[in-house]
């Protein structure tokens, strides 16, 4: 797809300096999360304890989930605009059926896996744009969640609650969780032979028909992987929450785009991070509302703080890859 | 004969016949009651898709990746300074409506400013634009509660023989617009970069002077229908352009416009926008709840560009 001109291949004598700039740009995102935690000690060292992760954190593992989602979605040079409202729809179904009839909820959680390896299968299929699509989708479950759930309100199972606030030694919560769902993700998508096909898929999917990989089926894949961990998202955040609202993740669509970007992801060419992806989510959880808190700044500017803060990692990434070629 | 077939062939006319046939369907459903209000109704509320749907459209043509997800948010900001600068003074509309357009126009010079300088896609530029613009206008607008002047109130509901004269005025636009896009070089250019962005450039298009053009136009055609609809729903509010995000991009899907670029189509905004307000007109008389109308309503979207179909990849 990307033919690779002659002039931009790394030639021997800068080949250290393009190395360099490009192991800072996977640690940006690292880099991003170092700063905006060192703005926090600074502005209030207290926070920088056991209980403030875990009370700043509070969200970061439904985001963190959210962000993974995507990245899936992304790393076949799809979008899934419906997330948000397909995280609502989990929390209405989480907060009600699974409470109250276990099974059912659960099959109707796994049904919605399958809806989202269908809507995989129809999107390479038809050859349709994936950002209509799953527009469409996203009044598809806000409906649905508004009809199972009319009111806010519902309960969390307790098994549920209980696991969301697990209080493990030393390291807070959100925090090891953040590091077991970036590790699992990391070792399927970048040490697996198939995540290798998963990424290729949006690499070079010619390169992959040629060698005999069926695109319908990476496709599906990615879809339903999706859609397993928008419902892992789905759960978490109800666990947190304890009951749930058909709005509930609106705002999840837009948080976890901006994650994956911020995370070193690109829109084409199967290239995405894992880790970054968490880090990203990370991030946006930290400046969106703690950061601006200690800043004194009001809630009003919660979104735009997450605006600047991809502009400004857009921007720096700019000034590595410049060096980079 | 074969002039029947070219018109079948032309995308933009189913767009219209799904609009009559989901207006018969009400019809018949009420019994002949109220089917020219709903003309009317369906007409007025139709224009503010189809003045952003044009804008989203020539964002769109410009090629793959290329679209505005900013536009709700500026549709929110330039309602809020429209009615801030009209001040609820019969003297001030047509200074509002000016303030209005210049914002969004230099919210869609921003976005394109972003996608140059950070060499990053629209999808992503414009959703930090969004972002920004929505905290903006959520601390701009706080409390904000002046009503439209009563002059401008009332031309975005005045009606000459069941027909809204804003429809009337918006059908002359996308006229023009259509013109712009078929005949002028500004339209030209906008489809050549759609096609083959490196082959335009070759051939001599400004590809960044008319990239720029259009983001900007898109960004000004969404602060006029932020104006516009604070007058048709007498007052500003943030979330009054929330809905314009789908409805953007569906009309000019199901209009028949290549979500691939380089293949755009004027007339087929219209048809999907009267199908889009007509689909909600018919499941309200119908009854059905919000929960119902919402998955209909999502359904038959994925429906009608599963049945139109992708393009086939080029490569």
């Amino acid at each position: 797809m990307t033919a690779i001109a002659p002039g931009t291949l790394p030639k021997s004598s800068p080949r250290g300096s393009a190395a360099r700039a490009r192991l800072l740009r996977g640690l940006l995102p690292a880099l991003s999360l170092a700063l905006v935690l060192i703005a926090i000690a600074w502005l209030n060292p207290r926070a920088i304890s056991y209980f403030g992760f875990n009370l700043m954190l509070n969200l970061a593992i439904p985001i963190a989930l959210a962000t993974i989602a995507q990245m899936f979605v992304i790393a076949g040079n799809e979008l899934d605009l419906s997330i948000g409202t397909f995280v609502g729809f989990v929390g209405c179904v989480t907060a009600t059926w699974l409470r109250d009839a276990p099974l059912l909820g659960i099959l109707v959680l796994l049904g919605s896996i399958g809806v989202y390896a269908l809507l995989g299968a129809l999107i390479h299929l038809r050859n349709l744009p994936s950002i209509v699509v799953t527009l469409g989708m996203s009044f598809v479950w806000q409906g649905l969640a508004i009809l199972v759930l009319p009111k806010p309100g519902g309960k969390a199972p307790d098994w549920l609650l209980s696991i969301m606030s697990f209080k493990p030694p030393y390291i807070p919560f959100p925090i090891l969780a953040a590091l077991i769902i970036a590790a699992v993700v990391h070792f399927g998508l970048m040490r697996t032979s198939y995540g290798v096909i998963l990424r290729g898929s949006g690499g070079n999917a010619a390169a992959l028909r040629r060698a005999g990989w069926s695109l319908l089926k990476t496709k599906i894949v990615l879809f339903a992987l999706t859609g397993l961990f928008g419902v892992l998202s789905g759960m978490a955040l109800i666990g947190i929450t304890t009951s749930a609202d058909a709005n509930i993740g609106n705002g999840y669509t837009l948080l976890s785009i901006a994650g994956v970007i911020l995370g070193g992801g690109e829109f084409v060419g199967g290239r995405v991070s894992p880790v970054g992806a968490v880090l990203g989510a990370l991030t946006l959880a930290l400046a969106a509302s703690p950061l601006l808190t200690f800043m004194h700044i009001p809630p009003d500017w919660q979104v735009a703080a997450n605006g600047a803060i991809l502009i400004i990692v857009l921007a720096a990434r700019v000034l590595i890859s410049r060096r980079e070629r | 004969m074969t002039s029947v077939r070219t018109l079948l062939e032309k995308p933009w006319l189913w767009s219209f016949v799904g609009a009559l046939v989901v207006w018969l369907a009400t019809v018949a459903f009420t019994g002949g009651y109220g089917a020219g209000g709903m003309v009317t109704a369906a007409l007025s509320l139709a224009v503010f898709t189809v003045i952003v749907g044009v804008g989203q459209m020539f964002v769109i043509t410009l090629g793959p990746g290329n679209v505005d997800l900013s536009l709700p948010a500026n549709i929110g900001l330039a309602s809020a300074v429209a009615m801030k600068v009209m001040g609820g003074s019969d003297s001030m509309i047509v200074v509002g409506l000016l303030a209005a357009l210049a914002c969004g126009a230099a919210i869609g010079a921003i976005n394109y400013l972003l996608i140059w300088a950070l060499r990053i896609p629209p999808i992503i530029a414009t959703l930090s634009a969004s972002f920004i613009i929505q905290s903006v206008d959520i601390s701009y607008g706080r409390g904000l509660q002046i009503k439209p002047p009563p002059g401008f109130a009332d031309f975005t509901n005045w009606q000459v023989l069941g027909i809204p004269v804003l429809a009337m005025l918006t059908v002359i636009f996308t006229i023009g617009a259509a013109l712009a896009l078929q005949r002028m070089i500004y339209g030209r250019s906008v489809l050549a970069i759609g096609q083959n962005i490196r082959a335009a450039w070759l051939a001599g298009v400004h590809v960044g002077r008319i990239r720029f053009l259009t983001y900007t136009l898109c960004g000004a055609l969404g602060g006029i229908d932020g104006a516009l609809l604070a007058g048709y729903f007498r007052g500003a509010n943030v979330d009054i352009g929330n809905e314009y995000l789908l409805a953007s991009i569906a009309v000019v899907v199901i209009g028949g416009t290549s979500v691939a670029g380089g293949k755009a189509n004027v007339p087929g905004v219209w048809g999907a926008g009267l199908f889009l307000v007509l689909l909600l007109t018919m499941l309200n008389t119908f009854g059905v709840s919000a929960g119902v109308r919402l998955v209909l309503t999502g359904l038959i979207i994925v429906g009608v560009i599963t049945a139109a179909g992708g393009e086939k990849a080029a490569r």
